[in-house]
């Protein structure tokens, strides 16, 4: 009865927050604590609805096969049949895939509003935080339902509004403007792509609702070539390039850790960036028909894992790592899903969300500790003070440096298998070594911050209930949302896959390998950032690489490149635009202008008002009539002058 | 006979500048009263008249008929269909909030709004008229208020008032004359033809459409001449910046938002629906002026340091759309067309108003000037911020779904050209989030901490436009049912015609 109910109610679970939106801007603002309530209350009923859904979706496998779809019209224009006509529905499209994802978003985003409780206190804009929030989760669980691509483009572009609004929520400070205009128009060029490519699936398809391009598009021979899907297919993963984050337009994620903290645990590390793994998940149907566009997705999604991760090496910010560690774990996602594996992609996705946001909170209980000191080498010893925030961290850590039996090892591990499965052995490799890479940062961080000598200056103490129970929640599920996926009990797998479900055979040696590196990292951290109490490996390997630390602390240089492109080449454009109509443009009206102005300047010499000039002007003309009459006659003379006789 | 809805719309400013011709010119509060009212009786009856047109039966309703010039087939006739009557709303949100934007004028207030009504009442009138000649009758009446309120209560800046208004008013003039010749070469053509003067628009277009492939491309150029100048379509497009900069937050608001319409409502309804022989002709250039006006206003607006320049110049690369999907001439691009042009009526008009109120409190419109408003008045920063954001096209805001129809009917049609005019959206984002950055963000200047926020009557534009912004984001179809409703009979037509004489 529930289920039923919350299965065909699923377009509560966005409503819910987006009302808990309004009443807050509209209402409850200056009141504080009503205002927190109403967002997490409403989030929480949000989360229930949507488990009941995916309850009702999890215990019936028809639904792997046919969604339950249901829409309305949104949209109607010209007449169909009789004209070109366009149709857009709003609707719901809930299957394993989405419901996992609706609810995954809700429960994370539940703990993390809740946090946020504590974590904002004091702050001028308390209410508004919770109203962009709330605007937030309405915006994402509306993506994540989306039965059709247009509707899944409005949310997309709404939670980039919030993400926008949120990243500049200190809005004095410059830097926070800054980052927030860079998000924006970074993820704006992508979606130029992305738009591009929604365009063209329009007018090659007639639809953009997804079940129908499914069919479509298993067919697209009737509609067009290979070499326009192709097209198609990587207009549309321009949009997830800047949305998740990937090379090259990766730049913005790191700069977006200047929103307060829970934001970069909720937008950016567990919901936001993985839309844009979400969409290729959802248009896996468009990407599986095109060779080129998988190999283009794979080698993007692992060029940026280990890219990111080489950065992340040699950062000093605590938020910073762990964007970088975002960046990089992204880059793990699309792998997957461009060696083809949905159910690794989404379980990698499903893992990181809890803990790369219980990592992120933590982050920000500590920098709530510390009065916001972000620098890890300033940091120290730290988990005797705040050991619920210390060991939910390195739970976190153990999690994504992929120790068994926490979460990330288990998705990690159907990465690897499933992209040596597909003979991509340089990307593989390329995996296996950002695993090593992601050991190693992730606990140079740990043993910097937590663990060594305390720094005096530090009076550290621990956060409020409101803080530690969402890390409690989330460590939990670091610890245990693995287990849905382990090679011998893979339920994960059937439930969440693309066209038939898959099971690799068990892969002893990858898992031994992954553990191995795994292991090796945190070791060789352990020895250059906690036994060597000095750091002094670590110094002397920055010396000795100098040029290779400081252009992978400098992040190669990237921001630079794209600062210069767009300060010398867009502006220089913009400006020789101006200069152009200003001049050439304005100097032709102008011109016009002053023509007609002197012209009449001109004329004006023989308006003198004097009667004599204009008499002689007259007895002038009278002469020459009279000289043209004489010595013409008047026949001829009459023809000049139109019928004087 | 019915209740003559159309022309009560029509006179209710004109009445309410009648009265104030009577009040005292000291009694502040009771002219901003009268002429507030006067806008407000013409907003509620064409709500009125919008939720009551009866989309299904479609075609011309409200119709009012008083034979004129009989020799000339001129009839006072007032009628609306699916395209007239969003932009009869549009003039009426616009009219009333300006109203609202103009309540702190201080100099020669009863004149002022005199002035306001009067525009009002003629920009309105073009839009409900049904017969050509009354339609350039309103036209030339629209282009005295506009003159005397920039001169007047313009204000000087990078060129001066004078200037501008002299500017604006002679490109409307010349934009007009070449109209003229249009239609007058047009008329008499027609009445030739069928021996019957005509000057309504369906029965002059019945004829129009028999003439000659050629008359109708040369007859269609100078349409397009002048109401291409009227709507800034690229290269005749340099008065809008310098007229908006120059004019008066009220006018830059009737302009920007429903004024330069005329001409893209022209373009649609006359142009197109009486040439269609001569669009097809024309179609590729427009298309190409289109998308050149789109990209190159869109950089002139990024190297703009005054924020009305930056409204400007994205005014003229947002019309650049309108002229493309014009140019399309399927219906899904003639829909976007019209929907195109109330959103951005709406999304400049809000705009201007704001940047009225900013330069009304800080005397400043220079962007290096200003920093941090968001603290010191932050709804003047979130009306400005939502014009912004419809302004580079946001989902759930209403100039997207426009937009995202513009692109779909004209990435049909021109292909590669559509996507030049696309990239748009990314120039669009980058000059919009920077002005909003550096105007309203950042750290707070010390010098603007006693600036007291919009309230009271000062709310209304905020109120009003960006209820419409919202809700005709989220619920399309209120607009576009009623759209398509008046698109598809005239596409119908001219395809009809098309087919007859072949498309040329």
């Amino acid at each position: 009865m529930l289920v039923e109910f919350a299965m065909m109610h699923a377009w509560l679970v966005p409503l819910l927050p987006a009302l808990a939106f309004l009443v807050i801007v509209f209402l409850t603002r200056p009141f504080e604590k009503l205002s927190a309530i109403i967002a997490v209350g409403s989030m929480a009923i949000a989360c229930v609805i949507a488990s009941f859904a995916a309850y009702g979706i999890f215990t019936n496998h028809e639904y792997t096969k046919t969604p339950l779809v249901y829409a309305a019209k949104w949209l109607s224009l010209g007449m169909p049949g009789v004209t070109d006509s366009l149709m857009v529905h709003v609707g719901v499209q809930l299957d394993p895939v989405s419901a996992m994802m609706m609810f995954m978003v809700s429960f994370i985003s539940t703990f993390i509003f809740l946090y946020s409780v504590g974590y904002m206190k004091g702050d001028p804009g308390y209410s508004v935080f919770f109203a962009y929030l709330s605007l937030f989760g309405a915006s994402m669980l509306l993506l994540v339902i989306s039965s059709n691509l247009l509707q899944m483009f409005v949310a997309w572009e709404l939670v980039g509004l919030c993400s926008y609004l949120l990243i500049g929520f200190y809005t004095h400070k410059i830097s926070a403007r800054e980052a927030a205009k860079k998000a924006f128009v970074t993820c704006r060029v992508a979606d130029f792509g992305l738009l591009l490519g929604l365009l063209a699936l329009q007018i090659t398809f007639g639809t953009l609702n997804l079940v129908e391009l499914g069919e479509k598009i298993h067919n697209f021979q009737e509609y067009t070539s290979i070499g326009m899907l192709t097209l198609i297919a990587v207009l549309v993963f321009i949009g997830p390039i800047g949305k998740s984050g990937q090379f090259p337009l990766h730049v913005w994620l790191p700069d977006a850790m200047e929103g307060p903290t829970p934001v970069s645990a909720l937008i950016h590390a567990a919901t936001m960036v993985v839309a844009g793994v979400y969409l290729v998940g959802r248009t896996m149907f468009l990407f599986h028909e095109v060779e080129s566009a998988m190999q283009l997705v794979a080698v993007t999604g692992a060029f940026t894992a280990l890219f990111a991760a080489t950065i992340a090496l040699t950062q000093r910010e605590i938020k910073r790592i762990l964007a970088y560690s975002t960046v990089s774990q992204l880059g793990y996602m699309m792998l997957a899903l461009g060696v083809g594996s949905l159910t690794a992609g989404m379980f990698h996705m499903w893992t990181h969300a809890f803990f790369k946001a219980l990592m992120f909170l933590a982050a920000g209980s500590v920098l709530t500790a510390l009065h916001h000191k972000a620098d890890v080498w300033e940091m120290g010893g730290l988990i005797k003070k705040m050991p619920i925030t210390g060991w939910t961290f390195v739970i976190g850590g153990l999690a994504i440096a992929g120790i068994p039996p926490f979460a990330g090892f288990w998705s990690k591990d159907e990465i690897l298998v499933a992209t040596l499965a597909e003979g991509h052995y340089v990307l593989f490799a390329m995996a296996a070594f950002t695993a090593f890479l992601t050991a190693f940062y992730m606990w140079r961080m740990i043993f910097l911050v937590f663990f060594g000598d305390e720094k005096p200056e530090n009076h550290p103490q621990e956060s409020p209930w409101t803080m530690t129970v969402p890390l409690i929640v989330l460590a939990v599920g670091a610890i245990g949302a693995g287990w849905f996926g382990t090679p011998w009990y893979n339920v994960w797998a059937e439930w969440i896959y693309f066209g038939e479900p898959h099971h690799g055979p068990i892969n002893y040696g990858a898992m031994l390998l992954s553990i191995v590196l795994a292991g090796s990292g945190i070791y060789l951290a352990y020895t250059m950032y906690l036994k060597d109490a000095q750091k002094k490996r670590a110094r002397k390997l920055a010396e000795w690489f100098g040029p290779v630390y400081r252009m992978l602390y400098n992040k190669y240089y990237i921001d630079e490149l794209y600062l210069w492109f767009n300060h010398a080449l867009v502006d220089g454009t913009a400006r020789l635009f101006y200069l152009f109509d200003l001049y050439v443009v304005d100097g032709l009206v102008n011109g016009i202008g002053t023509f007609t102005k002197s012209s009449g300047d001109g004329l004006r010499v023989f308006q003198t008002g004097r009667l004599q000039n204009y008499a002689l002007i007259f007895f002038l003309g009278v002469l020459a009539v009279a000289v043209l009459v004489t010595f013409t006659g008047p026949s001829a003379a009459s023809l000049v002058l139109g019928g004087v006789k | 006979m019915d209740f003559p809805i159309l022309l009560t719309i029509l006179l209710a400013p004109i009445a309410a500048a009648l009265i104030l011709v009577f009040v005292p010119k000291e009694e502040n509060l009771t002219i901003r009263s009268v002429a507030a009212a006067g806008t407000f009786v013409s907003l509620a009856l064409s709500l009125y008249a919008y939720f009551t047109y009866d989309q299904s039966v479609g075609g011309l309703q409200f119709a009012m008929q008083i034979p004129w010039i009989q020799d000339l087939g001129v009839t006072f006739f007032l009628a609306a269909d699916g395209i007239s009557l969003p932009m009869l709303l549009l003039t009426n949100l616009i009219g009333f909030s300006a109203v609202f934007a103009s309540w702190n004028i201080n100099s020669r207030p009863r004149e002022f709004f005199i002035l306001l009504l009067l525009l009002i009442a003629g920009v309105m009138g073009t839009f409900i008229a049904h017969d050509l000649f009354i339609f350039l009758l309103f036209y030339e009446v629209v282009v005295i208020p506009i003159y005397i309120m920039v001169v007047i209560w313009g204000s000087s800046k990078r060129v001066t008032k004078e200037y501008a208004g002299m500017k604006l008013t002679i490109y409307l003039l010349i934009g007009s004359a070449f109209l003229l010749v249009g239609v007058i070469a047009l008329f008499v053509k027609t009445s030739a033809m069928s021996g019957v003067p005509d000057m309504s628009f369906t029965g002059m277009a019945v004829v129009a459409r028999q003439l000659s492939g050629f008359d109708q491309i040369w007859l269609f150029g100078l349409m397009l001449l002048g109401f291409g100048s009227l709507i800034s379509m690229w290269p005749f497009h340099s008065w809008s910046p310098d007229g908006y900069a120059g004019a008066p937050t009220a006018v830059s608001m009737i302009h920007a938002g429903v004024l330069k319409k005329i001409g893209g409502y022209g373009l649609v309804k006359i142009a197109v629906f009486m040439l269609p022989a001569g669009a097809a002709f024309w179609a590729p250039y427009m298309a190409v002026l289109g998308v050149a006006g789109v990209a190159y206003a869109a950089m002139g607006a990024l190297a703009q340091k005054d924020l009305k320049y930056v409204v400007g110049y994205s005014s003229v690369s947002h019309m650049g759309y309108v002229i493309l999907a014009v140019a399309c001439l399927n219906v899904i691009g003639l829909n976007g067309a019209v929907a195109n042009m109330f959103a951005h009526g709406v999304m400049a008009a809000l705009f201007f108003s704001m940047i009225g109120f900013i330069y009304e409190k800080t005397h400043t419109r220079w962007i290096p000037d200003m920093g941090g408003l968001a603290r010191q008045t932050p709804r003047l920063a979130v009306g400005f911020m939502m014009a912004a954001m419809a302004s580079l096209g946001l989902p759930g805001l209403i100039s997207f779904i426009p937009e995202f129809t513009i692109f779909i009917g004209a990435f049909d049609v021109y292909g590669g050209l559509a996507v030049v005019g696309i990239a748009g959206i990314i120039i669009t984002a980058l000059y919009v989030l920077r002005a909003g950055a550096n105007t309203l963000f950042g750290p707070p200047r010390p010098e603007y901490n006693h600036l007291k926020d919009i309230r009271g009557p000062e709310m209304v534009p905020l109120i009003v436009l960006g209820t419409v912004l919202v809700v005709g984001g989220l619920l399309p179809s209120l607009l576009f049912d009623m759209i398509n409703s008046g698109v598809v009979p005239l596409h119908a037509a001219i395809s009809d015609a098309l087919q007859l004489g072949g498309k040329f």
